[in-house]
């Protein structure tokens, strides 16, 4: 509790300051809502903004499981051949500087304006950052460690399975949780690429009738949403690494 | 006991033959040279410097390892698919997984040798008693001592059941009380065992305590090797002389 309470402060007095501030310089809601307007569209629009939510939640979780599993599927791949290692990894690291954001409409053309097309934009943004940290947490193995399981019976699967994999778990997760705070960027840019629910559909629909208010509410949800994925992934790591915080409390 | 029958039986078994051996490691003769022969039960410590080829010979005779000359062969087998079958290894430090309970580091390797883990814990539960681990179970390395981890370390070693046991400086990382317990500890667990040891420690009272013989390994080669015949106290004046001459071939 204790750790929590400076940030909320914090963030209290921020609310505080621009509520003031707008109130005070008279600034029009369409340019800049305060956020008493703020929760006022998102009482008003509650209904719209609900079904919005659980559109682009679903497009989330439903990447970024997709992203998770095809992440650890292609680290483990890369981890037992060298030589697929060597010529692929440097070819994804160069396949981050596309953006995103241009691979979506494409995406929308060749998968059409389902939920299909949003849920590869959001594994996308999530596959780098868990392969790179997969890879590098199962090479990371204390090679004693290695040494010492083919001394007692241990073949390469078992050296994986018991030293190589739970050893990774640790730098799996911080992959993970990082990918996580990526998921609801890439729900959006989807929904950006075309379609006719979500979140991104609600904040464009909002555009042009200049109603800011939403488009503040839409991202305040999906801040709280990508904050709920990543309280979820901690959660998660809590219960299958319980030995990390074992360490850190013996 | 004659030397030349105990060396017979142990190519036979679980004895241990260096000949020769070479290996050079980043363009150092890391061995230069080393002849050894171990006999099959016997209990040698390895002693010298750091960084004077001692594990490297371990690993040469565990089969992690092949020399770039010379033949090692454990058991009369001179592949390195037999010696790793036939060897199992205490690295050091203790290596226990931090993801696993004391009784399941334990049986590590019997779950490695495909044993369902009930099965495997069944088989190791038992020891636990007998090595002073009782209560120690489900608790993970991280609640134990450094003591106690050491012990876990050893009876997984012990599980895997094989012919020769290489310990790594089992007690290096220890502080000296710990590590006086421990040695007798080890010492009384060793003697129950059938199993051929190879310890390497740079502590010479370490392994006059708990070894047959000792060789002394200096710049890659065996400098001496001294039978350990004395009463294993270190008051004793015999095994302060040999702890001198093991002091003197390692200079």
């Amino acid at each position: 509790m204790r750790r929590w309470l400076p940030p909320l402060l914090l963030l209290v007095a921020l609310i505080g300051l621009w509520e003031l501030v707008v109130r005070a310089a008279d600034v029009p809601d369409y340019l800049f809502p305060a956020p008493s307007a703020v929760g006022t569209a998102l009482r008003d629009d509650g209904g719209t903004l609900g079904a919005a939510t659980l559109v682009t939640a679903r497009e989330m979780v439903l990447g970024y499981v997709l992203a998770v599993a095809l992440g650890l599927s292609f680290a483990v791949l890369l981890h037992f051949s060298t030589a697929l290692r060597r010529a692929l990894l440097p070819l994804l690291v160069v396949s981050q500087t596309v953006p995103t954001v241009v691979l979506a409409p494409i995406l929308a053309i060749l998968l059409g304006y389902g939920i299909g097309p949003k849920l590869v934009v959001v594994a996308i943004v999530c596959f780098f950052p868990i392969v790179v940290n997969a890879v590098d947490g199962l090479r990371a193995s204390d090679p004693e460690l290695v040494r010492m399981m083919r001394t007692l019976h241990g073949a390469r699967w078992n050296i994986f399975r018991r030293v190589e994999f739970p050893g990774a778990l640790p730098m799996i997760f911080s992959g993970a949780r990082v990918a996580a705070t990526y998921a609801a960027v890439g729900a959006v840019f989807g929904e950006w690429a075309g379609s006719s629910e979500g979140l991104g559909f609600v904040m464009l629909q909002s555009q042009p009738s200049l109603d800011t208010a939403i488009i503040f509410a839409s991202v305040l949800i999906l801040s709280l949403l990508a904050l709920g994925l990543y309280g979820a992934v901690t959660l998660a790591e809590r219960l299958l690494v319980p030995w990390k915080w074992e360490e850190a409390h013996a | 006991m004659n030397y030349a029958v105990v060396e017979r039986r142990g190519v036979a078994a679980g004895g241990i033959s260096l000949d020769g051996v070479l290996r050079i490691l980043g363009g150092r003769r890391v061995l230069d040279g080393v002849s050894l022969e171990i006999g099959l039960h016997e209990r040698l410590g390895i002693v010298g410097r750091s960084g004077t080829g001692k594990s490297t010979l371990l690993s040469l005779v565990a089969g992690l390892d092949e020399p770039d000359h010379g033949l090692v062969t454990v058991g009369g087998d001179a592949t390195a698919e037999g010696r790793l079958r036939r060897c199992a290894l205490m690295p050091q430090r203790d290596g226990l997984l931090p993801w696993r309970t004391a009784l399941d580091n334990a049986c590590l390797a019997l779950e490695n040798a495909g044993l369902g883990r009930p099965e495997a814990r069944a088989a190791a539960r038992p020891l636990f008693a007998r090595f002073g681990l009782e209560g120690a179970e489900e608790l993970r390395p991280a609640r134990l001592s450094a003591g106690m981890r050491q012990r876990v370390a050893f009876l997984r070693t012990l599980l895997a059941g094989k012919d020769v046991l290489l310990l790594d400086e089992p007690f290096g990382a220890l502080d000296a009380i710990t590590r006086g317990e421990l040695q007798d500890w080890l010492g009384d667990a060793l003697a129950d065992q059938p199993q051929t040891v190879l310890l390497v420690t740079h502590d010479i009272e370490e392994a006059l305590r708990l070894c047959d013989r000792l060789a002394v390994l200096s710049r890659g080669r065996i400098a001496t090797i001294l039978e350990v015949d004395v009463e294993r106290d270190v008051t004793d004046p015999a095994f302060v002389e040999l702890r001198r001459r093991a002091l003197e071939a390692i200079e």
